[in-house]
Formats: C-alpha cells, sequence, structure tokens
C-alpha cells in the first residue's frame, strides 16, 4: 500500500518529507508539496492502514514545536502510488482506495485532471542539480515541452492532441476513459494513449524513488583536551579519514581536495588544504598525506577541536592502453612527491616549465602531474634556444650575432645595434637555425646527432680572470661545491647578450666559451688531464667576471 | 677401472641424446633506446630493471647523451625522473631536444647526497617510472667514494623487477659489480670554428660552441648479460644555439 501526503500551503521551513519519515523510511518526494510514502508492513506500528491515514492527519494538524505541520493537509491511501497521488491531489481529507477500487474512486474526476502535470515534474534533484520546469495546468494553454505523467513523459503537442480528442470523442471523466476498448485506444491514440488509460484505471505499476538523505563529507571532532603532539592527532586524523571515506564509497565519489581544520587552544584556527591531482578515496593514502603535511606545516598551539571536508567529485576512470608505457599510480606518486618535498623542500621538486624570457636560466617549477589522458598532453612544446634569440629578440632586446662571433671591437657594437630595440623588426638578422618548433618535418627526437649539453651552475661562480690582452688568458674561480683554474687554452667570443633594458634589473653581458686544462681531482680518477669547456661572461655594468656553467 | 667423465663430456653426451637442455636461452632483457643509433647499434639500449653506470670526464659528453635518452623516453611516454644532485640541469637547453618538460620530475638536491639517494630510493619504490637517472656528474670524487655499496645493492634490488631504467651518471665509475651496462664517454675532439686568437677553419654560420663536442667516443666497459667485452661507438653533440 502506498500513502500520498499533500499539503499544497506549505510553508517554505518545513520539509514535508521529513514528516513522511515520522511514519515510513521510504519516501518519494514527487514536489516539496507533496510525498508518497510505502507503508506496507506499518500496520505492526500503527494496527491498520486506515489508521495510518488517520494518524498521518492528525500529527499534521499539531503546530510545527511538536512535530506537526499546523496544517490540513490530504492523505490518500492506494495500491499504486500514481492513484495515490491522484487521489491526494483532487480529494480533500482522507481517502482510502482499496486494491481494484480505484476506478470507483477517481472515476467521476474530470479527464483534465489526468493530463495535468504530476506533481513529480516539479521535482529539483538534490544530487543531480538538475531542476525539471515548472509545469502550468493543461488549461492554462500548456506553454511547456513535456509532461511527466506518472512512470512516463507525454510530449505537449501530443497531450494536447489526445486531450482534444477525448473532447471531441466526448469524454470527460476518468470513467469514459476506461470504458473505451484498449485496441481502438492503442490505434487511434498510441501507446500513450494506452498508458493514459491505465493511469485512469489506476492500473499502472512503478517503484518508489526514493528520497535519499544528502550526503555528509564534513566530519570534525572536539577533544577534551589538548593535543601537542602528532602521533596522537593522528588517530583522529584516521577515525575522521575512515568516515569521509566510508561516505564517499557509499556515494561511488572520491575527492581531489582535502580541507582541514584544527581548532587550536587559544581559540584561532589553523587551516591546511590538500589538492590532489586525481580523485582519490584512500583513507591510508589521505592519512599519511596529512601528516606529511601537518608535519611540515604545524598548528601553532595545541590542537582542541578537528574538522575535515572534503569536495566529492566523480572517480577517475582510466582506461590504460596495451602498448602505452606504464605511469605512476596517482595515490603513490602524490605519497612519493609528498615525502620528496619533505625530503628537499617544495621549491625543489616539480616539473621544470620555461619562462618566455631570454634572462639566462629563467625557468619555474611546477606541480608534476602525471595526465590521464595523455593523447591530449601538449606535445611539441615551445622550443625557445639560444638560437631562436635573433628571430624574437627585438622586443625584448636580447643579442645574440652569430655571423659576428669573430669579430671583436666593432663588431661588438654592430651586433649590439642588431638587437637593439630601437631597430625595426626586419633589421633584425635572421637566426641561421629556424626554431625546432617550426620545422614540422623534423621527427621527435629523430636526429642522428646530439643536441649540445650545458651544466648551469647555481648560482654563477665568481671569477678573477686576467683579460689584459682583451681576452681570458687565465681564470680562478673557487666555490662552496667546485672549483675552476686554469690557463686558458683555447677560447671564443665574444658574444653581446643583453635584455629587458626597459626594467631596472636589465641585464648585459658578454660571453666567452673557454676551454680550461685541468688536472687531478678537478677532473676524474681515470682521466689525468683533460679540457674542460666552459661558458664564463663579463657583467657590462660591473664588469665582474663569473663562471655560468660547463658545456658536457 | 671406472671412467670420470668431465662435465662438458656429460653434457655433451646428454645433449647428443636429448636435445640441448644445458643451452637454455635466457629471455632477452627488455631494453629502453638511448635515441642515438650508433650508441645503439652497439649496446642495443639500456635494460630495464638494472642500473646502468654513465661515467666519464667533465666535457665528456654526459649532459649530451643524458639530455638524449631523457628526450628519446619522454617521447616514448615514458614518465621520467632526473634526481640532480648538484642542481646543473638546464631547461632551456632541454627543450632545444624538444624534451616534454611535462613528463620529467625534476628534483634538485642542492649538491646533497644523501637526499639525493634517499630521493633516488623514493622514487624507486614509488614505482611507475621509465627512467630514473641520477646524476652525480658533480660530485667530488672523495664524496663519491664515501657512497656505501649497500646504497646500489638496494637500488639494484628495488628495481630489478620493474620496467625501470636506472641511470647513474658520475665522473667516476662508483656503481661497479651493480650496473649492469656501464658506458664511459670520452672526448675525442672538438671543432673551435671562428675562436678568437686561434687558427681554426670557421664553420659558417655557426657559434663556436655548435661543435664543441663534435665527437664523443662511448665505451662500453660492462653489459650483461647481452654481450660481454669492450666495444665502443661514436656520436656528435652539436647545438642550435
Amino acid at each position: 500500500m502506498f500513502s500520498c501526503i499533500y499539503c499544497p500551503e506549505l510553508s517554505v521551513a518545513v520539509s514535508l518529507a521529513d514528516f513522511g519519515y515520522s511514519f515510513s523510511p521510504l519516501v518519494e518526494e514527487a514536489t516539496p508539496e507533496c510525498v508518497v510514502l510505502d507503508v506496507a508492513g506499518c500496520e505492526l506500528r500503527f494496527g491498520s492502514a486506515y489508521k495510518l491515514a488517520n494518524e498521518i492527519s492528525h500529527y499534521a494538524m499539531l503546530p510545527k514545536a511538536e512535530g506537526g505541520l499546523g496544517q490540513r493537509i490530504n492523505v490518500s491511501l492506494a495500491g499504486n502510488p500514481d492513484s495515490a497521488i491522484l487521489a491526494a491531489r483532487f480529494l480533500k481529507g482522507i481517502t482510502f482506495i482499496e486494491p481494484g477500487e480505484e476506478l470507483t474512486a477517481l472515476g467521476d474526476l474530470p479527464i483534465e485532471k489526468l493530463l495535468s502535470p504530476s506533481p513529480k515534474s516539479k521535482v529539483q534533484s538534490s544530487r543531480s542539480g538538475m531542476t525539471k520546469s515548472i509545469l502550468k495546468p493543461p488549461n492554462s494553454r500548456l506553454n511547456r515541452e513535456t509532461l511527466d505523467l506518472g512512470p512516463w513523459t507525454l510530449d505537449e503537442k501530443q497531450a494536447l492532441e489526445i486531450l482534444e480528442t477525448l473532447r471531441l470523442w466526448g469524454v470527460r471523466t476518468f470513467r469514459d476513459f476506461v470504458r473505451l476498448p484498449t485496441t481502438g485506444v492503442a490505434e487511434r491514440l498510441g501507446q500513450e494513449g494506452v498508458k493514459l488509460q491505465q493511469l485512469a484505471a489506476g492500473k499502472t505499476e512503478r517503484h518508489l524513488q526514493l528520497k535519499q538523505p544528502a550526503p555528509i563529507f564534513d566530519n570534525q571532532i572536539e577533544l577534551d583536551y589538548p593535543l601537542a603532539e602528532l602521533e596522537p592527532l593522528s588517530f583522529i586524523f584516521a577515525r575522521l579519514l575512515n568516515q569521509l571515506c566510508a561516505n564517499l564509497l557509499a556515494y561511488a565519489l572520491a575527492t581531489n581536495e582535502l580541507r582541514v581544520r584544527l581548532k587550536l587552544e587559544d581559540g584561532t584556527t589553523h587551516e591546511r588544504t590538500l589538492s590532489l591531482p586525481a580523485p582519490l578515496r584512500d583513507h591510508k593514502i589521505f592519512l599519511k598525506l596529512l601528516l606529511l603535511d601537518t608535519e611540515a606545516h604545524p598548528p601553532p598551539r595545541a590542537v582542541v577541536g578537528v574538522a575535515i571536508a572534503c569536495e566529492p567529485v566523480k572517480p577517475r576512470v582510466l582506461q590504460s592502453g596495451l602498448f602505452i608505457p606504464q605511469a605512476p599510480e596517482a595515490a603513490k606518486l602524490e605519497l612519493t612527491l609528498a615525502r620528496l618535498v619533505k625530503l628537499v623542500g617544495s621549491k625543489n621538486v616539480g616539473s621544470p616549465a620555461v619562462v618566455d624570457t631570454h634572462r639566462p636560466d629563467t625557468f619555474q617549477l611546477k606541480r608534476f602531474v602525471v595526465s590521464g589522458d595523455r593523447k591530449t598532453r601538449k606535445r611539441g612544446r615551445e622550443t625557445r634556444g639560444r638560437g631562436d634569440a635573433g628571430t624574437r629578440g627585438y622586443g625584448e632586446g636580447e643579442t645574440r650575432g652569430y655571423g659576428e662571433a669573430g669579430t671583436r671591437g666593432s663588431g661588438d657594437a654592430e651586433i649590439l645595434r642588431q638587437g637593439d630595440a630601437a631597430s625595426p623588426p626586419d633589421r633584425v638578422s635572421p637566426s641561421p637555425h629556424p626554431p625546432l618548433s617550426a620545422s614540422p618535418h623534423l621527427p621527435l627526437c629523430a636526429s642522428p646527432y646530439l643536441r649540445l649539453g650545458f651544466r648551469m651552475f647555481r648560482p654563477p661562480l665568481r671569477a678573477m680572470v686576467d683579460a689584459s690582452r682583451g681576452y681570458p688568458q687565465q681564470i680562478s674561480a673557487w666555490g662552496p661545491n667546485r672549483s675552476v683554474y686554469g690557463k686558458v687554452v683555447r677560447l671564443a667570443g665574444p658574444w653581446r647578450k643583453t635584455g629587458d633594458w626597459w626594467r631596472d634589473d636589465s641585464w648585459a653581458r658578454d660571453e666567452w666559451d673557454i676551454a680550461i686544462e685541468q688536472s687531478g681531482a678537478a677532473v676524474s680518477e681515470r682521466v689525468t688531464v683533460a679540457q674542460v669547456l666552459y661558458r664564463i661572461y663579463r657583467e657590462l655594468r660591473s664588469g665582474a667576471w663569473f663562471v655560468e656553467g660547463s658545456y658536457d | 677401472m671406472r671412467v670420470a667423465l668431465s662435465k662438458a663430456t656429460f653434457e655433451a653426451e646428454i645433449t647428443s641424446r636429448f636435445g640441448a637442455p644445458f643451452n637454455r636461452q635466457k629471455a632477452p632483457a627488455e631494453i629502453m633506446a638511448t635515441g642515438i643509433a650508433t650508441v645503439d647499434s652497439v649496446i642495443a639500449g639500456l635494460p630495464r630493471g638494472a642500473i646502468t653506470e654513465i661515467f666519464g670526464a667533465p666535457s665528456s659528453g654526459r649532459t649530451s647523451f643524458m639530455l638524449s635518452l631523457l628526450a628519446h623516453a619522454a617521447a616514448h611516454k615514458e614518465v621520467c625522473a632526473l634526481i640532480d644532485t648538484s642542481d646543473v640541469f638546464d631547461p632551456t637547453s632541454a627543450t632545444e631536444l624538444q624534451l616534454d618538460l611535462d613528463q620529467l620530475l625534476w628534483v634538485r638536491c642542492a649538491a646533497n647526497v644523501e637526499h639525493a639517494f634517499k630521493a633516488t630510493d623514493l622514487l624507486l619504490q614509488g614505482g611507475g617510472f621509465g627512467l630514473v637517472l641520477l646524476d652525480l656528474g658533480d660530485v667530488a670524487g672523495k664524496d663519491a667514494r664515501r657512497i656505501i655499496s649497500s646504497w646500489w645493492y638496494r637500488f639494484r634490488r628495488t628495481v630489478e623487477k620493474t620496467p625501470t631504467v636506472l641511470v647513474v651518471i658520475a665522473a667516476d665509475s662508483c656503481v661497479r659489480s651493480c650496473a649492469s651496462l656501464a658506458l664511459e664517454l670520452s672526448r675525442e675532439t672538438d671543432d673551435w670554428s671562428s675562436a678568437a686568437g686561434m687558427t681554426l677553419p670557421p664553420v659558417a654560420g655557426l657559434p663556436t660552441h655548435a661543435n664543441l663536442l663534435s665527437a664523443v667516443k662511448v665505451q662500453l666497459h660492462r653489459h650483461r648479460p647481452l654481450h660481454a667485452g669492450t666495444r665502443s661507438a661514436h656520436f656528435n653533440a652539436v647545438s642550435h644555439a
């Protein structure tokens, strides 16, 4: 048996579904003003279904403070939900419809009531967030697209046609419609007509669409005494995360963001947010990440309350290819990254990215993320090498004169003019090599030769250079981890390089490639004497010499 | 009088009767190509699930080799990790090889060798990386000699059942017997075009450093189980700068 409660003048602050839960755990919220209860088995508590209906009506009359609605309601009892809804909506008071007697109770209702939209069409789904259009009665010359009639949806235009046809046939009530032969209705009105006839006869069968309680993804706990150490706090974290992950699992969801609020002894709050690259719901991983983060960013005072909330999202679904190399698991990778951050610091772990500038040794570290769909990964990244400088140096004022590399003195001045921002772009000498990104026919990494590797010294080594003849002859540079010293046996340069002239931190320098003959421990055990190739430069402003790095 | 059969004679007798039960060929090891055709033609590639050591003096082409390896692996969708002990990796020169930097995890250890080894251990234990590079190229000899062997045994044990290629780059051979493949790099010639004060033939349109590593010799020292003995290959490192 199904019971429908209809309260057309329900105030916004009252939930009819909550009222319905007082009588049955199985509640369908057709609309905020209309709920359907499955009352099968409730006789054990209320005596009989009829007594239950009386109880519902009685409790509804009670004031709100006592758990009632403070209003009169329509209550119906029927063998199927749709008949119960029709009875509650259009028959006042309490209506009992025995199974098989639906037509007796509803037969005299005008046929327009059948095609009036079901209150279910107003339902706003709390889970999906989608709202169906609010429908007006059919008499208001339907300005809608569909009619939601119980278990099926009827096209608006089709509903109008059926209603008009029924009027032409002289059908005025439900009973008139039910009396028509089903075969004839099917031939003339189609399956929709047959279904409407079943609805009028009260012979539909469907399951209730039960209202689910809103999921809670915010767990908190107040502590009896303050906790100042991480170990006891980890048990609290574990308990809350277990609950959170159980909730996520129950709703087949995951999360990619954990928000932790620690209520401190002095009344302040310490908040941390853990952003995950992929949705997860493994409480062990969450706990380890949370402990690592709390260890790296400990709360300033003892903790008296813990709250953990998460942002529920759909779990990640991956279809890995047979020939795609394996990638680190998202959960393991996140844990590994957290441990690496703890070991070497957050500024030393990540994925390098080249910044759009010609300033030497400028880069940034991004968060390392393994993309699930590698096909969408951006390929052919913008390549910016030293060879691009000539083609794009106009805006940034960077200079690199390849043709004039061997000429010094007056040649340098000419090079500087070529890259000067005041010169028009068409006068900038083109690079002898086009940028790699501009050569689409070059297969990726299929080149038969290598590129010259460079090892950047960070920071550059301050050097003492003997350049009495106009070029470096002797160099001596000492740093905490490396040293460069010796006689320059081969060299080339200089190449003048400037940039950011419009800013306060502009830079300008002359670069040289030099070879130094080094021996002993500075080279290796196997090689006693070797020429090591370095790039050195002289800052034009200060005149200081530096070793930028070595070619390797 | 009993005739004592040697093991070889016994095996030959068994083989002649029942086939070749003692000549079971081991399954070929999985390899990862280096991206350098001349080197791949000699060593076929770097073995997966094993340690490869690449060593040589400074300016011997180790970094060029490493960048080529990274670019080739990233182009084949391998997730790569670089443990940069001395913080010397230059992303700008890496982009010249069209290295997909999104595929690369860069761990900078600020010259702390212990951190570098712990970071390597964490990455190997985490799993899933196709190529893990440990760059000890600028570690001083006295520090390299202090590296205890148990680290290498631990790494070898960790990677042996995985498809990960662990490459160690150093100035001297330090992995020793734990390395399945050891390559020694040395620079044979360099080409100083248009060098100031030098009498070298200029290369048209190229700066001097374009051909600084014009011939790098790769010498194979240890390679098991595929090959044995010493072989060598050559490659050129050219800059587009």
